[in-house]
């Protein structure tokens, strides 16, 4: 009844091939845009803002990246905290080393020094595929971290290898306060979801598509495989750079390489396959559910001992965490292997018809 | 008189020991439809595989459009103006009917990096422009009702027309079509038939096609060209090979 798009005529193919051409998408999307600029810096506590919303958009980031590369690139990664490590630890340098550097052109220098390590070590996609490809990211994993900790240089010679980002300046604007931090993060991550929007509406996301779904009649219509699997590396591995960048400058304030492992690369692959293979919004949908659900089941549990007057073991709940959680992958790589993005377009189909059947 | 627009001369072919291709020499005139027939295992689809650079034959050369080759990757020759379908559908099943055509230019698109991902200038004129001419082309199939489906939805047919719509969408010069029309019913048949005909005609696209149906290969080639066992056992018009006694025997057999 709400959902309809009768009436809505393209007159110009530039109108069709518009990000959104329905009206209530747009709608929707401004409206929530809105509440995410004003409402939640004005109203959200400042636990909410660092412990959830701030992890939230960062992962976001990250998922978002690994996203290009695995979903629509189809090149399955398993070395996004390396990447988001040298994303923090380039940002980190360039602010100590040059002077008067604008933190800004920092995190896109973190960006471009990550895509360059990430078109490296995507080399050996042009030979491997699949779990091959995994195994061999792996190294970029274990690699990456270490040379971190190895070389004091990066960390500019602290002895616990831990770093404490310098704070963030723009424009003489100090960004201490928990809901300016969250503005900060939440700007970049909707300019560089749009650029990715952008990215895959273009040539290049058919490119990468293509050699996603069928390599070899992608090569007979003229698509360099090659140049096109090293930018899927580059531009994902800028992603995961910045998010990286903004995990220790906005979120944490002090990162160590070892802080960046496997479990973190696990954690987004998970926001990823939950939100949605192939999909920008999954990113953010997978993302809510990975850092929103330990939260909810905590108090859940919580609340159900209480009630039936239990009294839990300390220590126990993060099992029981665990396990639903563990219970929640399997089951959504069963029942619905492309994610929360594609529960929510069978639900707008739904919408499109409600209340009639046809 | 123009030179053919494609030579093949003495391509040979072997994956280990098994001789795919003996020694084929053929050419196929500017606008013309050339059909490969034989039975399965003659080396047809491999043939096809040499000429737009997928294997590469072990002797001989192509030559196309007066520019020869021994070692060309198939990005090349898209370049220099072949496009072609599979056997076995290969259409990019994640995306819809619309881009996967326009996948098909990705050759003609120019813009970079930067002006994609800001969806700025050049980039956003190119998408209108090719979306125009990749509206021409669905007109010209008559698949405009399905534009936005996701391929993998749609009947087999279809899919046969939406691969055939994706390589004239790189306007090329020489198209080759393998088996376009297996497994399709009489009507099917005829629309395709017709399809490849009207390519040839307006476009002026030469056509290299390989297909089973003896009906539609006699009706629509200008040339046939006839494979056994990696060996042409003969060329020439649909008539000649009509009374061709080695086609007959290899295609009925012959008692000693």
């Amino acid at each position: 009844m709400f959902y309809r798009e009768a009436g809505q005529f393209k007159a110009s193919y530039k109108e069709d091939q518009a990000i959104l051409p329905i009206s209530q998408d747009r709608v929707g999307l401004i409206l929530i845009l809105i509440f995410g600029f004003f409402a939640i810096p004005l109203f959200a506590s400042d636990y909410w803002l660092t412990a959830i919303l701030i992890p939230f958009l960062v992962f976001s980031l990250a998922a978002l990246g690994l996203n290009l590369l695995t979903g629509y690139a189809g090149q399955l990664s398993l070395g996004t905290a390396a990447f988001m490590a040298v994303g923090a630890f380039a940002a980190y340098n360039f602010e100590l080393r040059v002077p008067q550097m604008p933190i800004l052109i920092s995190f896109i220098m973190s960006g471009i020094t990550a895509a360059a390590v990430g078109i490296a070590f995507g080399i050996p996609s042009l030979r491997i595929r699949g779990f091959y490809l995994a195994v061999a990211t792996l190294a970029a994993q274990f690699f990456i971290p270490w040379l971190l900790v190895k070389v004091g240089w990066f960390t500019n010679y602290s002895s616990s290898g831990v770093i404490t980002t310098q704070p963030v300046t723009i424009f003489g604007f100090i960004f201490d306060s928990p809901s300016r931090r969250y503005l900060l993060v939440l700007s970049i991550v909707v300019i560089l979801a749009l650029v990715a929007k952008n990215l895959v509406r273009s040539n290049l996301g058919r490119a990468w598509m293509a050699v996603r779904d069928m390599d070899v009649a992608a090569e007979v219509i003229g698509i360099s495989i090659v140049r096109t699997k090293l930018i899927a590396f580059g531009v994902s591995s800028f992603y995961c750079g910045v998010a990286g960048a903004l995990y220790a400058y906005a979120y944490l304030g002090s990162v160590e390489p070892d802080g960046f492992n496997l479990d973190l690369s696990f954690r987004i692959l998970f926001m990823v396959i939950i939100g949605g293979i192939g999909s920008i919004m999954g990113s953010f949908l997978g993302a809510a559910f990975i850092t929103l659900l330990p939260i909810f089941l905590d108090i859940f549990i919580n609340e159900a001992a209480a009630i039936l007057g239990l009294k839990l073991a300390a220590g126990i709940t993060s099992v029981i965490q665990l396990l639903v959680f563990g219970g929640l992958i399997i089951f959504f790589l069963i029942v619905e292997p492309l994610g929360l993005a594609r529960l929510w377009q069978i639900t707008k189909e739904k919408l499109r018809l409600w209340p009639f059947p046809h | 008189m123009l030179n053919p627009i494609l030579q093949v001369q003495n391509v040979s072919l072997s994956f280990g020991g098994v001789n795919a291709l003996k020694d084929i020499s053929f050419s196929a005139e500017h606008k013309s439809i050339l059909a490969i027939i034989g039975p399965n295992g003659a080396g047809k689809s491999s043939l096809l595989n040499v000429i737009n650079g997928v294997y590469k034959p072990q002797q001989g050369k192509v030559i196309f459009k007066d520019k020869s080759w021994d070692q060309v990757v198939p990005f090349e020759a898209a370049r220099s103006g072949i496009a072609r379908t599979f056997q076995n559908i290969a259409l990019f099943k994640g995306m819809s009917v619309l881009e996967n055509i326009l996948t098909g230019r990705s050759l003609k698109m120019r813009s970079g990096l930067l002006s994609s991902a800001f969806y700025i200038g050049p980039c956003k004129r190119e998408e209108v422009a090719h979306r125009e001419a990749v509206e021409h082309i669905i007109d010209f199939l008559q698949i405009q009702h399905i534009r936005k489906t996701p391929v993998g939805r749609l009947p087999y047919g279809l899919q046969k027309r939406v691969e055939l719509a994706r390589a004239l969408a790189a306007e090329p010069d020489l198209l080759l079509l393998d088996e376009p029309m297996a497994g399709m019913n009489v009507e099917e048949k005829e629309d395709m038939s017709r399809f490849v005909l009207d390519v040839n005609e307006e476009y002026g696209t030469s056509v290299i096609l390989i297909e089973h149906d003896m009906g539609v290969v006699m009706d629509i080639s200008d040339k046939i060209v006839v494979l056994d066992y990696g060996k042409k056992i003969g060329e020439g018009t649909p008539v000649q090979i009509k009374n061709n006694q080695k086609v007959i025997d290899a295609y009925l057999g012959v008692t000693d």
